[in-house]
């Protein structure tokens, strides 16, 4: 529904189509096959291209599709990382933050240090994932012991890290080698994902630990002690806390290991694709990452699924804008129509006079007063 | 205005809430609907008022048929209704919410505030209420947000009013102030529809009771009619309303509190240095009118208030200013007061909200694991042993009626090694049947020689289960006197009025 949507905007944001609008015919056809020009480069971008493979192998042509996956990695990590944290009623908007402190730290221990293939990579993601642990556990500390509401202090924690991943990439240790610009020296060989697809390829093993991190968040929520003290609290704090379950406990270590998530996002993001830290590096992610939880309804599964439908509009995005002249932010309309659409099921209900079905266990988000 | 309902019938899937009912209220009549939770009152109650559809039967407004298919086509018949959750907006002014979904604009869209003050002035005035239109309706009492809501409906003309349960939120005080308005009204020409499950209150007003049972009328007699007639009519079996005490051996003290006192955030004392004790096989009831620092002490006692001085010894150790973990794991069993916010995780199954307090303890943990199957298997245990009336222990416990849903509580609490038990207001909202339950099981646990601390603003409850009565008054324990005494002495003291002949 959301694209039928965005094809009408793409239909009249247009020119040549709104010319021909005197003779509805023509208007019609010409806006069909706008649309369908527009999305057969969306698919082309994030998907297979059939273009490419002309002079290249049948390979090639899923070029987009690993662009895809690319893109959707550190997604599904800072994806699960709020939604983990919804699951225990907090809300975490600092998984932009916590990413960028988890790329600090791997390229830290990327670029300095020397250690064997393997250890390394595990030396510096672990090194991320701690950082960011430390840095989303000050939210989830402050939020205990003095009641500070977790989404203002994430918000200010994000600004504390933009800016001081600037100030780091300006610090003499962090300056590159023969340059002034703020970016870091690459990671060494040793520290690096392996690719998966060859050297053509972006495609690398930080995948496989996005879906590891997924599996395991799906694991701690139904199989530990640990998930019914954070389900426990998120469903009904008061009652947890009548039961003898200890909030504090569960608002940090919650946001501790949201932390560990959203920066073995930043880890892998510098080890698998980026290789030099920067200051852009966290893009968007932190904060797609809200849309992605609340598109997967806070599910393990069904954020990696919204992680790849958002890698996919990322990537195939840009073959839109490049083949076609529709500009890149119409994916941004097409993510938040989608969003609207799953944030407002009463209005779609409407929308098609669906009666009321069970949903079961819809995602709730307390308020200020939670 | 007489309303008369013909073969009305409801079904929802397989469950058939409402079974061709027939019910006639005259006017200026009080009809009272006895009945169970879960009997269809409120089933029968939300069709009158167009918030249901009814799939068959008819209902007529002064021998007329009308058709009620929204809450407007009632209102426009005249049928008002008060709900048991109120629907007012708590940071509204009384006229701003009486106002609400009827704004009436003066020129250029200004809200006509003035002339629904002088609107609630004037009934104020026919019915003896007194409420003030500014006030902001959340600092007002229960007893007067209640009032706010039979004045909306009588401003909009209501010539028969239903009132859902109006009773389950107020003080005994209240209760009878209510009782007075309804008799007020009904002077006034006003039909009422009373449902409710109090025995006392409908004997006190009714003119004619209804007894639905299951989705019919099982009787229709007259208010005359006794208790306990009453009570297993609506039930559908012979009710013990007075359950059997056994004379029994009282022990040591077992918990002993001392200079007890509770503050809130702003360090104001709710509970003033108290003193009480209770001894093994005993239950000490803590009486008084709600709000007198009941359930900030009930919730001190295993230390779940942030701010307690004093001593609380539990068995001979000291326990004030540990965690509520280690309080409730040294032996105190608690039932809170409100077992929607504080007993029970609603989205939670039953089986998980059975293990709230024990999910880390073996069995059901190894290490960090919870062990599915486990849970799964003590829970259909617990279940059986408490007789929880359930589909499924996998089933969300909010889909459980109230009574079992206090039943998954009291079991839960009483699966741990157990000393004390705590009991706050735990039959609130509960039918007869349910109350009966939770009443043995109290008594039970003092037979077994535990101390049971209960606090009830119930009277009739303090007087059946007590060994001793402490009544609270102003955060203050004023007396601790012995079972003996009669409802008018407790009824003074609970009032604040001190005698002098103190005992226990």
């Amino acid at each position: 529904m959301a694209f039928t949507l965005t094809g009408l905007i793409i239909a009249i944001s247009d020119a040549k189509v709104l010319a021909k609008f005197s003779s509805p015919l023509e208007f019609f056809k010409s806006a069909l096959a706008t649309v369908g020009n527009a999305y057969l480069a969306l698919f082309q971008g994030s998907v297979y291209d059939v273009n490419l493979t002309k002079g290249h192998t049948f390979i090639h042509g899923f070029y987009p599709l690993s662009e895809t996956i690319v893109t959707a990695t550190p997604l599904i990590l800072t994806g699960l990382s709020v939604a983990l944290a919804f699951k225990s009623g907090l809300f975490n908007i600092g998984a932009q933050g916590q990413f960028i402190f988890g790329a600090i730290g791997a390229s830290y221990v990327g670029f300095h240090f020397h250690l064997p293939v393997g250890i390394h990579i595990l030396v510096a993601a672990l090194a991320g994932a701690l950082f960011a642990a430390i840095w989303g556990g000050i939210v989830g500390l402050l939020k205990a012991r003095t009641g500070a509401h977790e989404v203002i202090l994430t918000i200010m924690m994000n600004y504390i890290a933009s800016y001081f991943i600037l100030w780091v990439l300006k610090t003499q240790s962090f300056l590159r080698p023969g340059r002034i610009d703020p970016i870091a020296p690459e990671v060494n060989q040793s520290a690096r994902l392996p690719l998966l697809a060859g050297a053509n390829f972006r495609l690398n093993f930080g995948i496989f630990i996005a879906l590891a991190a997924a599996v395991f968040v799906w694991w701690l929520l139904t199989k530990t002690t640990i998930g019914f003290k954070f389900r426990a609290v998120g469903a009904n704090g008061q009652a947890a806390k009548t039961a003898g379950i200890s909030v504090p406990f569960v608002i940090t270590s919650t946001m501790m290991i949201c932390g560990a998530l959203a920066g073995l996002g930043g880890a892998v993001q510098v080890l698998g694709s980026e290789y030099a830290l920067n200051a852009d590096i966290a893009g968007s992610f932190g904060f797609d990452a809200i849309t992605v939880a609340l598109l997967g309804r806070a599910q393990p599964l069904g954020t990696v699924f919204a992680a790849l439908l958002f890698g996919a509009l990322h990537a195939g995005g840009r073959t839109m804008q490049s083949s076609t002249g529709v500009p890149l932010d119409i994916v941004l309309v097409t993510q938040a129509l989608i969003v609207l659409f799953i944030a407002a099921p009463a209005f779609v209900r409407y929308l098609f006079r669906i009666k009321k079905m069970n949903t079961s266990a819809s995602l709730t988000s307390k308020g200020w007063n939670g | 205005m007489s309303l008369e309902l013909r073969g009305i019938t409801k079904t929802f899937g397989s469950l058939t809430a409402n079974d061709s009912i027939n019910l006639r209220v005259e006017t200026g009549q009080i009809h009272a609907i006895l009945g169970e939770n879960g009997a269809g009152k409120s089933t029968l109650m939300n069709i009158v008022y167009g918030l249901l559809k009814a799939d068959s039967g008819e209902i007529l407004v002064d021998e007329k048929l009308v058709d009620i298919s929204e809450p407007s086509d009632a209102l426009n018949a005249g049928i008002g209704m008060v709900h048991q959750h109120f629907m007012l907006i708590p940071v509204f002014t009384v006229a701003e919410n009486i106002v609400l979904g009827h704004e009436k604009t003066k020129k250029l869209g200004f809200l006509d505030i003035a002339g629904a003050r002088e609107a609630i002035r004037k009934v104020s005035k026919d019915f003896g209420f007194e409420v003030d239109p500014d006030a902001i309706v959340e600092t007002l009492p229960v007893g007067i947000q209640q009032k706010v809501e039979i004045i909306r409906a009588l401003i909009y003309e209501a010539k028969v009013l239903i009132l859902d349960e109006p009773t389950a939120v107020l003080t005994p005080q209240e209760t009878d102030e209510l009782l007075k308005t309804m008799q007020e009204l009904k002077r006034k020409g006003t039909s009422i529809i009373f449902i409710t499950h109090k025995l006392r209150e409908v004997r006190a007003v009714a003119d004619q009771i209804s007894i639905i049972r299951r989705g019919k009328v099982v009787a229709a007699v007259s208010p005359t009619t006794s208790e306990g007639e009453l009570a297993s009519m609506m039930v559908g079996r012979a009710v013990d309303l007075a359950p059997v005490k056994h004379g029994h051996q009282i022990g040591e003290p077992i918990l002993v509190a001392k200079d007890l006192t509770v503050r809130d955030a702003m360090g104001t004392a709710i509970v003033k240095s108290v003193n009480f004790h209770v001894n093994a096989g005993e239950v000490l009831a803590i009486a008084g009118v709600q709000g007198n620092g009941q359930s900030e002490l009930a919730r001190a006692l295993i230390n779940l208030e942030d701010h307690i001085e004093g001593s609380i010894q539990l068995d001979g150790s000291e326990i004030r200013g540990a965690s509520i973990y280690d309080s409730l794991h040294a032996g105190i069993a608690f039932i809170p007061e409100s077992r929607e916010l504080d007993g029970l995780v609603g989205s939670f199954s039953i089986a998980e909200n059975l293990i709230l307090d024990l999910h880390d303890q073996a069995p059901y943990a190894k290490g960090i694991n919870l062990s599915a199957s486990t849970v799964l298997s003590e829970a259909e245990k617990r279940v059986t042993e408490f007789d929880i009336r359930l589909q499924s222990v996998s089933d969300a416990v909010s889909t459980l009626s109230g009574g079992n849903k206090q039943k998954v509580v009291i079991a839960r609490e009483l699966s741990r090694p157990v000393k004390v038990l705590v009991a706050s207001q735990p039959t609130r909202g509960l039918d007869v049947g349910s109350i009966e339950f939770v009443h043995e099981r109290i008594l039970a646990e003092r037979d077994q020689g535990r101390g049971v601390i209960l606090f009830s603003t119930e009277l009739d409850e303090v007087m059946a289960l007590a060994d001793r009565i402490a009544v609270m008054y102003r955060g203050e324990i004023l007396e601790i006197v012995d079972s003996g005494v009669t409802r008018e002495e407790l009824g003074l003291l609970m009032a604040g009025v001190v005698t002098k002949k103190a005992s226990a």
